[in-house]
């Protein structure tokens, strides 16, 4: 099939940025979508033009690396995948395909597609861990843990970083990926001592982050690749304002 | 001639480990912030080591080439990883892994490092539980086990289909800790593109900022490569996009030596090629091996639908080779049996380079929800990728290229032949010998960062004393200036090739000649073939773009430039094994019923290469293993 692909093209973070329209020829079904990009991009160099800079690594879903908004939609038009994941069979000869990066201010644009989600490290580092150092740990099967709560532990902690709930909020909120991490460690025993500590100082890195307010519209958790469910955002504000009303950090 | 010394402690294998660790020198916790150590690569390995050494005290500084420490290709690992709990009363042991271990890898690792592997399993499991990694678990609040390939206990711990992020993440909320305190700082989307020496010595490495282009140095008292396997000399492997070599081939270049190169692991359960167009291969967990049963039509160039074939028109080749295995036979067979298959024209799909996997029986026998509950996801993606339902057509399944056990040269301190520089995880060769069990390199990568490392480089760092490095020695803008003078070169050139066509040329050649089985002839063909494709990049790549910004083709140039160097390598020493052993399967060398064929009496030898100069050939050095606990034996899966 024929495409017709809109693509936001930006030098550096200096720089303005604009839409420019290429069109992609004989594109087979079974392509993923990066890989229509790969051919898009080996067309481009052959022609002495600069290739697409856009992120991408393990191509199956799971490194969180690919990022473009598709048709107004983060990974676009399926739910459940990321980008690398979707396939050209779902689109059809003749379509055009607008592709853009996530646009957030807390995740400025670096070249083209590819943006800086530094903050969501940063976030992870001002307390989202078990203050543990190696070594002198009790035996595992010392901390049972019912099934019930390490499967939802499991759910919450398949987040991979990705940056699509951020991209498809209105207010471009990083609530979702935050609270996936507070619920996955305050549902677990080992998560405990630090649960007050913990959720306080996650939320005021976000915030300092500039990330948006969360107003409950539930975008993020639809277009999560991994489906991470928008209970954990009622989870993490519950765990807020408990936390706020024992707090020690007064 | 050799200048190995493994340092394999002496004493039965059960206590060199211990008695290695009393003899270590210590660091005392004051002079521990004088010592500054550079970890390059943030998955398993990097990631557990980088954390460890900063909480004991150290200066860290750790790098990556994505744009966060959290996606390092570890991440991707589905199965498991092994530990000898014994929790669930099988009969598991250290010793039974060990014994497992060794002789899955087709008896060429070394006893000591597998042992201590074994031994430090357990702590593994103890320390990822308590960072809250939500490993399997049963109604009663304890951990959940399941089997794995080449064992018959019941050790392996996992999540979900999703056990190498669930780790990865734990190492990672280790490493964002010490970050956070200070005691790392992390340099992501950053690639360390040389060593830097001085007398002789590790001191520090010089690296690229993806974003702006800047080429700059850091300094260090010890420098630990944990930038895992080289698959990717492949082109189509089930490797990340950005995983490379260069790191090691670089220090490889200052003297590194580079040990089995030749050692890479085909899995046979990966979804087929389906065109030019494809960029990586995914694999499905051999689980899906239980279940499902591997045929091809008996007939040569069947090109039917697979439900128009009777019955008594399929070979079900596996079972019929190997009745007491069937479709459970360990890697390197099932691979080189499909393979095999292929080669006699009885392939299956539009490229013939498939076999069916099929689970129509199981669905008979235990109905299509039961299926749907073992293997959903597996199951989901397959008809993602493909489009096809497999609960109503068989699967086509096609072997990819996985992990690389062959890697830099380590001793049992895991350094490599230059001082101050070590290597951990797939990035070295230590344990693996020359097949690697599942749920084993997940064991490894974490084994090397967290219990490992932190006890071996002390004793280094001891000796050499905490003075610091000096950062005016002309050899950091040496090796800055070589690195400034490769980008210049390559957009210079200007030629008429992309990068990629490079990589695919290379991966095709690689592919055919060096994958699943090899030969004399065809292996001679591959050096010719090689040092053209080498001739011709440097004449005619055409790189786009300046050096002072992203460029993600100048970043693709090196890795290429360095994988098509390793590939020369990996011929050469698939060449000089005159015999077959686990993945390395020489047609030369086989039993009268196809089998590897191992060679003790001449090969039972690490091959660990020596950089001689551009150009020139490498020279081999040999440490022989000494087999002290293990007797050799024949595999057999009949």
């Amino acid at each position: 099939m024929n495409l017709t692909v809109k693509v936001w093209r930006q030098k550096n973070s200096k720089s303005e940025g604009k839409m420019v329209s290429y069109n992609v020829k004989d594109v087979s079904p079974d392509m993923s979508f990066l890989e229509m990009f790969d051919v898009l991009n080996e067309d481009l160099i052959s022609k002495g033009d600069e290739p697409i800079a856009f992120d991408h690594d393990c191509r199956e879903g799971i490194c969180g690396m690919c990022s473009m908004y598709i048709n107004g939609r983060a990974h676009g038009p399926k739910t459940g995948i990321t980008t690398c994941q979707l396939h050209m069979r779902s689109f059809k000869d003749g379509d055009t395909i607008v592709v853009e990066p996530w646009r957030a201010s807390a995740f400025p644009v670096i070249k083209d597609l590819v943006v800086d989600r530094g903050a969501f490290d940063r976030i992870i580092n001002a307390g989202g861990f078990v203050s543990v150092n190696t070594g002198g740990v009790p035996d595992a099967n010392a901390i049972p843990i019912s099934k019930i709560d390490a499967d939802a532990a499991f759910d919450a902690a398949t987040c991979i970083g990705c940056g699509a709930c951020v991209a498809s909020c209105k207010n471009a909120s990083a609530s979702l990926f935050v609270a996936a991490k507070i619920t996955q460690l305050a549902l677990l025993p080992q998560g405990q001592v630090e649960r007050a500590s913990r959720v306080e100082k996650m939320v005021a890195q976000m915030e300092a982050e500039g990330f948006g307010a969360c107003t409950n519209t539930g975008a993020c958790s639809v277009e999560c690749p991994k489906e991470i469910s928008q209970d954990t955002i009622a989870k993490m504000n519950r765990e807020y304002y408990a936390a706020k009303a024992s707090s020690k950090n007064l | 001639m050799t200048k190995l010394d493994s340092k394999i402690p002496e004493g039965p294998v059960a206590e060199k480990w211990t008695k290695h660790k009393f003899n270590l020198k210590l660091v005392n916790p004051a002079n521990k912030r004088k010592y500054d150590i550079i970890v390059v690569g943030t998955g398993l390995a990097g990631a557990s080591a980088a954390a460890t050494l900063a909480e004991l005290g150290y200066n860290v500084k750790a790098f990556c080439f994505q744009d966060s420490p959290r996606r390092a290709h570890s991440i991707a690992a589905q199965g498991g990883i092994n530990a000898a709990k014994n929790y669930q009363n099988d009969g598991d042991s250290i010793f039974r892994l060990f014994y497992d271990t060794v002789k899955g890898g087709d008896y060429r690792a070394r006893e000591g490092n597998v042992y201590r592997l074994a031994e430090v399993s357990v702590n593994i499991i103890d320390q990822c539980v308590a960072q809250g990694v939500p490993f399997a678990r049963e109604y009663g609040g304890l951990l959940d086990n399941r089997s794995f390939g080449g064992a018959q206990v019941s050790r392996t711990f996992y999540a979900r289909g999703q056990t190498g992020q669930q780790l990865l993440l734990g190492a990672y909320s280790a490493l964002s800790r010490q970050i956070g305190l200070g005691n790392v700082k992390m340099y992501s989307r950053t690639e360390m593109l040389d060593l830097v020496m001085i007398d002789g010595a590790a001191k520090g490495i010089v690296t690229r900022d993806l974003v702006t282009g800047e080429i700059t140095s850091h300094a260090g008292h010890a420098v630990l490569l944990c930038t895992g396997g080289y698959g990717n000399v492949f082109y189509l492997s089930t490797n990340a996009q950005g995983s490379n070599v260069t790191a090691a081939w670089r220090a490889h270049k200052k003297g590194a030596f580079f040990a089995n190169p030749c050692f890479t692991q085909i899995h046979p359960t990966c979804i087929p090629v389906s065109g030019d167009h494809q960029s990586k291969l995914t694999l499905m967990s051999e689980s899906l091996r239980n279940d499902g049963r591997v045929w091809v039509p008996k007939k040569v160039g069947d090109k039917r639908n697979p439900s128009e074939i009777a019955e008594d028109e399929r070979d079900y080749f596996l079972e019929r080779k190997y009745p007491s295995f069937g479709n459970l036979v360990p890697r390197d067979v099932a691979s080189r049996n499909a393979k095999e298959q292929c080669d006699a024209d009885k392939g299956v799909g539009s490229s013939g380079l498939a076999v069916y996997l099929d689970f129509a029986d199981a669905i008979k026998r235990l109905g299509e929800n039961s299926v749907r509950a073992k293997y959903g996801n597996l199951f989901d993606m397959y008809a993602q990728i493909t489009g096809e339902n497999p609960y109503k057509n068989p699967m086509r399944i096609y072997p990819a290229v996985h992990y690389t056990m062959g890697g830099l040269w380590v001793d049992y301190n895991l350094m490599t032949t230059i001082p101050g520089l070590y290597a951990l995880g797939e990035a070295n060769f230590s344990d693996h010998g020359a097949n690697r069990l599942g749920a084993s390199a997940l064991m490894q990568g974490l084994a090397d960062g967290y219990f490992v490392i932190p006890y071996t480089v002390g004793d280094y760092l001891a000796g050499i004393g905490p003075k610091a490095v000096d950062k005016n020695h002309p050899a950091f803008k040496e090796a800055e200036d070589k690195v400034k003078a490769q980008t210049k070169k390559f957009l210079s050139i200007k030629g008429t090739k992309s990068v990629t066509h490079y990589h695919r040329e290379l991966g095709r050649i690689m592919w055919d000649y060096c994958g699943m089985a090899r030969n004399a002839e065809g292996l001679t063909k591959a050096k010719g073939l090689i040092k053209e494709l080498k001739e011709d990049f440097w004449k005619n790549v055409k790189v786009l773009g300046e050096g002072e910004e992203l460029n993600q083709s100048l970043e693709k140039a090196g890795r290429v430039a360095d994988f098509i160097e390793l590939g020369a390598l990996m011929v050469e020493d698939a060449l000089n094994r005159n015999e077959s052993c686990g993945g390395h399967f020489r047609e030369e060398y086989q039993t009268e019923e196809n089998e590897a064929k191992r060679d003790d009496d001449n090969y039972a030898y690490v091959a660990a290469w020596e950089f001689k100069g551009e150009d020139k050939a490498e020279e081999l050095h040999k440490e022989n293993l000494k087999f002290e606990t293990v007797k050799l034996t024949q595999r057999s899966y009949k």
